[in-house]
């Protein structure tokens, strides 16, 4: 898939690193999914994690590691890994995410948030500071302009949205800091439906934005 | 940085250290080849149970996760493709999710997804396996040029296995500085491997 918007270089990295967080290594690895420069780029990242592997310098093993090793193998053996297992992926849900949501986007339960605003939380694994969640948003609908408590990653999963830095579509992610303030409105006739990840809640800008923000917990 | 390209585990000294490990990965592949296998784990385990270590693993907890990776290495030894990259990049995201799961009570099942993505639908990245030592050679002469501030925050990355708040906050430096040293040493890690194709 060719997408105009992608993953920052620096959380690309993190990702490579494996220092994301539940809630955010979720939506990297959704765009991932989807995308077939952050897919490649992801392995250059992973190539410095070799150099840095190389470069770690060595502990000394246990005497006998190896052998102990091998009768491990032995005791289990039953386990060499199948060719490959990709997850059922028969709607539009990418697969790293099935097995959060299950396959089918229209399958999703959401909760009606505010006017025309319906959010679904993904309940994660670890205990986690940060929060995953979809968003399913109406057509013609503004989100409040609104900056960020801390970083947030917004992928396109349906619909599409245009904010000063563009027009996001399906696979499309806005990888965000804290010193954005955007105001995304939803294009066109279709709802536009994103996976979030957010590390502390949103601050909205505007005063009365501020008032509905209890009620919207975006 | 010179010890990782001396050959002292491999007898036969013609034979680059790194493409020397692609070649023991297709034994081990091909004939489940335990004299290569050993020659693999003399060379990565005491790495991987350095890395370990920096993460904040005790010792046994370390010595125990280095038998978990080289048992997951043994047994997935056929799904590495040298097209996609080398073997201790390969390694190494097997150590991450095992350091993921073990170490961080966490969950690395997001990272496998895609590796069993990649096996079944991802195109070759023309990168073939000529390239393996190249490639390992230039990331660790891109590692090795790195200015030594850039240099400590990708080794702070990914041997300690700290976020980049964390990195901020041990530094003293602002988040943003963080973000552009690492933005900055992959932009030129990048350089290095796209001269290769």
């Amino acid at each position: 898939m060719s997408l105009d918007h992608h993953l920052d270089d620096a959380t690309l990295l993190q990702y490579a690193c494996g220092n994301l967080d539940e809630a955010f290594t979720v939506v990297v690895a959704t765009h991932v999914a989807m995308c077939d420069t952050c897919r490649h780029a992801v392995r250059q990242a992973e190539e410095l994690g070799g150099g840095v592997l190389e470069d770690v310098g060595t502990a000394e093993l246990e005497v006998g590691s190896f052998e102990h090793l091998m009768l491990r193998i032995a005791d289990q053996p039953a386990e060499i890994a199948p060719a490959a297992t990709v997850p059922h992926v028969s709607g539009d849900v990418p697969a790293p995410l099935v097995r959060h949501l299950g396959p089918d986007l229209d399958a999703v339960r959401w909760r009606s948030i505010a006017p025309g605003v319906r959010k679904h939380v993904i309940k994660q694994n670890s205990a986690s500071k940060s929060s995953l969640y979809m968003l399913h948003i109406a057509p013609g609908m503004a989100v409040p302009e609104h900056g960020h408590g801390g970083s947030e990653l917004t992928l396109i999963l349906s619909g599409s949205y245009t904010d000063v830095f563009g027009t996001f579509r399906r696979g499309d992610i806005a990888d965000l800091d804290e010193h954005v303030e955007h105001q995304p409105i939803v294009d066109g006739d279709l709802p536009c439906i994103c996976l979030v990840a957010t590390e502390a809640p949103t601050r909205f800008k505007g005063f009365f934005s501020r008032l509905l923000q209890p009620l919207t917990g975006i | 940085m010179q010890a990782a390209w001396r050959v002292d585990e491999i007898e036969d000294n013609s034979v680059p250290e790194t493409d020397a490990h692609v070649l023991l990965m297709s034994d081990i592949a091909g004939n489940q080849d335990r004299e290569a296998f050993k020659a693999l784990f003399l060379h990565f385990g005491p790495r991987i149970k350095s890395l370990m270590l920096k993460s904040g693993a005790r010792p046994e907890q370390a010595e125990d996760i280095v038998q978990i990776v080289m048992m997951t290495v043994w047994r997935k030894v056929h799904l590495y493709a040298p097209d996609r990259g080398s073997v201790s990049a390969w390694i190494f995201t097997i150590a991450r999710n095992a350091r993921i799961d073990r170490l961080r009570r966490g969950s690395s099942q997001a990272y496998t997804d895609i590796d069993d993505l990649e096996i079944v639908s991802d195109e070759p990245d023309g990168e073939d396996r000529m390239f393996a030592s190249q490639r390992t050679q230039k990331v660790a002469k891109a590692l090795s040029e790195l200015p030594e501030d850039q240099r400590q925050i990708i080794q702070l990355a990914f041997m300690e296995d700290i976020s980049q708040s964390e990195i901020a906050a041990k530094l003293a430096l602002p988040l943003g500085t963080v973000k552009s040293r690492m933005r900055l040493a992959y932009a030129k890690l990048k350089n290095k491997l796209e001269d290769l194709k």
